[in-house]
């Protein structure tokens, strides 16, 4: 299949390219970027005018439900929904059920994600077996099977001595540790920010230090065992100040924040809004400001989805007995663009957080506009305004807070290996 | 926020929370609360104003004396009374909640009485119940007990004249009391000169202050000149989760006796929403003593909760003249 996208503005984060030329697609892969190349024949011709032309998007972390909870969403229906949002390239943290603790189950999520063949799955594999924070999962064999990563989800390893020793084996075998910080019984006793509005609301508050002490816990290991780490969903901007320090010292320390803390504050719970229960919970506006400042001072690298979804009654009743999470994969992008046009970010540091820096955090050779990549291209129109509407989601999960959000920026075209799989 | 309390034409549909509610409805409430309180004292205890409607208490937490207070008041009003008592453990989640509703609305329900551990639970009820249906909360986790801080108000006006020139302190488990959050915001709106606050700092909410009160961890200084001292009832369980080291300590650093007592105005009341655990918050000497208007509070209760029920299921006329 020979393809050509006519008349858009490419734009290649990695290269800090931004032009109005034509992208040709042989064979999967990007052949070349120009005015006009001669004798080539497109099976199909894209018209982008008026129109941004980028790399696929990377999400560092979505949770697609398959295996273990198939009737809230399948890898089938999440990477629909992903490409939608304009999303090629996904990471799966380990928490599925059963978890990534061994190579079956990353080549049953790879099969699944093959057989639906529209967005590169990436696995992160367990830490510690079951998730349980006690014994060492088989990182070896999950590493060879495909993982880019290990974790312990969003289960907190309490117990240092695994930790530092989880950490250091990591550390031999060159994996990316990903951390979802959170000190498990500040954590566990909360459903929100413990502020002013838990205290109006009388619900059970989740300090800022739940992160905080998690995240210096953390660099100290990170610092002694020399393993490379990331840290998932920081929401606070005093954690964000710590990994700024620990960076300038020079750790190799990366992170990223969720779409939503960009946009969202404790203030947004309003009258018990479960749909915007969430963890780690949202916070104070100046923690907005603050992870927003992050994102321009280049010490949170990426934007990503933390999509999860969930079935219509897990967020029907009273707010603290409401699952937490969010469904996100549709709104990844536009909301991260609405940054741009509210002149929080610049074009091409907020498509730099979705694309290249996210896939160089995985270690993989995605996220970039280049001759002889995979043709992973997102082609998105900047004036597409049009209301946010959950229940239109591709995803099975309609649970977002962002209904009736207005919006500019939406997916037009999704190419993955350069295959149409998304056209609006 | 909170605006589906009241009917577009301002009337009261469900009573959840005070937050919101203006003060001409405050005063509305116990001035018609004034007018109820003559019927206990009657020969005949009743008057025909919700003859033909049928309430639900729905008590998915324990409780003896508001759901009685709540019943004796409708049956005052001529209502009809059911009485469900749900034991949360029962009854999974969220779905179960909804269904036990639409099953009781199913039987024709004017009115829900709610009362449940989970902060924000009557609110969602309010959401999910029929247009026709009134919901009153009678105590939601943490976070409201309206018709406890309206009976309180009413007793505090039956002492003082004026709100503006009161200094109220309210003394204990801040936290974790939905009755001092809803009392706060009707001090507030009533225009109470000070509101303060005396407890550790573990059990008073994070940004209290946001609240609109003064926050004291000392009782001498805190009670010094108040003109009302409201005393929470402290839930034994608190000594578990290291909020407390004991019933004993937190008796000698925040109990109301006699000497504590002595800080405040001569002639300021004493006041406590029940169930009292003696020497532990208060000194019996004090809770039975001349200061004390706490059984007071009782009787006022059912006179508010007349004027809350008459006053929403009034408003039902609202609905039924739009649908015709």
């Amino acid at each position: 299949m020979r393809m050509v996208i006519t008349g858009g503005r490419v734009i290649d984060p990695a290269s800090q390219l931004d032009t109005q030329q034509s992208v040709y697609i042989d064979n999967g892969k990007i052949i070349a970027i120009n005015d006009h190349l001669a004798d080539f024949y497109a099976d199909l011709t894209i018209d982008a005018g008026g129109m941004i032309v980028c790399p696929g998007l990377v999400d560092l972390s979505a949770r697609l439900r398959e295996p273990g909870q198939e009737h809230t969403a399948t890898i089938d229906s999440e990477t629909r929904a992903a490409v939608a949002g304009g999303i090629t390239t996904l990471a799966v943290p380990p928490d599925t059920d059963p978890v990534i603790d061994n190579p079956a189950v990353v080549e049953l999520i790879e099969d699944r994600a093959k057989k639906a063949g529209r967005v590169m799955v990436l696995t992160v594999g367990a830490l510690t077996q079951k998730l349980d924070g006690q014994l060492l999962a088989e990182m070896a064999a999950l590493k060879q099977a495909g993982c880019v990563g290990v974790s312990n989800g969003l289960n907190a390893i309490k117990n240092s001595v695994v930790w530092r020793r989880a950490l250091e084996y990591a550390s031999t075998l060159d994996l990316t540790v990903f951390i979802n910080a959170a000190d498990p019984w500040l954590q566990k006793q909360g459903c929100v920010h413990e502020g002013t509005v838990s205290a109006r609301l009388g619900l059970s508050g989740i300090p800022e230090s739940a992160e905080t002490i998690s995240v210096s816990r953390d660099l100290l290991l990170i610092e002694q065992s020399g393993v490379r780490a990331h840290f998932h969903n920081i929401s606070s901007g005093r954690a964000v100040k710590m990994i700024r320090e620990a960076q300038e010292r020079g750790l190799p320390v990366t992170a990223d924040v969720s779409a939503h803390h960009l946009h969202l504050c404790e203030h947004d719970l309003g009258n018990y809004d479960a749909l915007s229960h969430v963890l780690p919970p949202l916070r104070s506006v100046r923690d907005r400001e603050q992870l927003q400042q992050g994102l321009r001072d280049g010490v949170l690298q990426a934007i990503a989805s933390h999509h999860q979804p969930l079935d219509a009654d897990a967020k029907l009743g009273p707010f603290a007995e409401t699952q937490p999470g969010i469904s996100a994969l549709e709104t990844l992008l536009p909301l991260t663009l609405k940054l741009v046009e509210d002149d929080e970010l610049d074009l091409l540091t907020a498509l730099a957080t979705l694309t290249c820096q996210p896939a160089e955090i995985l270690g993989i050779d995605a996220g970039q506009l280049k001759i002889g990549a995979s043709a992973d291209i997102c082609i998105i129109n900047p004036d597409a305004h049009f209301e946010c509407w959950p229940r239109q989601f591709i995803s099975a999960g309609k649970n977002s807070p962002f209904s009736g959000w207005l919006f500019r920026h939406q997916a037009a075209y999704t190419l993955f290996q350069g295959k149409l799989v998304y056209q609006r | 926020m909170h605006s589906n309390q009241l009917t577009e034409q301002g009337h009261l549909r469900h009573f959840l929370t005070i937050e919101g509610l203006k003060r001409p409805l405050l005063t509305e409430i116990m001035d018609r609360a004034e007018q109820f309180s003559g019927i206990g004292h009657r020969q005949v205890k009743k008057v025909p104003l919700l003859r033909g409607k049928t309430i639900v208490n729905l008590f998915f937490e324990n409780s003896t004396r508001t759901r009685s207070t709540f019943e004796l008041a409708a049956k005052r009003l001529s209502a009809d009374v059911m009485n469900f008592n749900i034991n949360t453990s029962a009854t999974s989640k969220g779905e179960s909640l909804l269904d036990t509703l639409h099953n009781l609305e199913a039987m024709h329900t004017d009115m829900f009485v709610v009362r449940h551990n989970q902060s924000g639970a009557a609110e969602f009820i309010a959401q999910h119940v029929a247009p026709y249906v009134s919901v009153i909360n009678a105590g939601d986790g943490c976070h409201a007990h309206p018709t406890q801080a309206m009976l309180d108000m009413f007793t505090i006006r039956r002492h003082k004249q004026h709100f503006a020139d009161l200094r109220v302190a309210i003394v204990g488990d801040i936290l974790h009391s939905r009755v001092a959050r809803s009392q706060i915001q009707a001090l507030s709106t009533l225009g109470v000169g000070e509101i303060r606050v005396i407890g550790p700092q573990t059990l008073l909410p994070r940004d209290c202050h946001t609240m609109g009160v003064h926050v004291y961890h000392d009782m001498a200084e805190g009670l010094e000149g108040v003109d009302v001292v409201i005393t929470l009832r402290l839930q034994l369980e608190r000594m578990q989760g290291a909020l407390l080291p004991s019933a004993r300590e937190y008796y000698r650093c925040f109990g109301l006796t006699p000497e504590k007592l002595r800080y405040a105005k001569p002639d300021a009341i004493v006041m406590h929403p029940g169930p009292i655990n003696r020497g532990v918050e208060i000194a019996s000497s004090v809770a039975d003593g001349p200061q004390s208007v706490i059984l007071e509070q009782v009787t006022h209760g059912i006179a508010i909760r007349m004027a809350v029920m008459s006053m929403a299921l009034g408003s039902q006329s609202d609905f039924y003249e739009a649908e015709a």
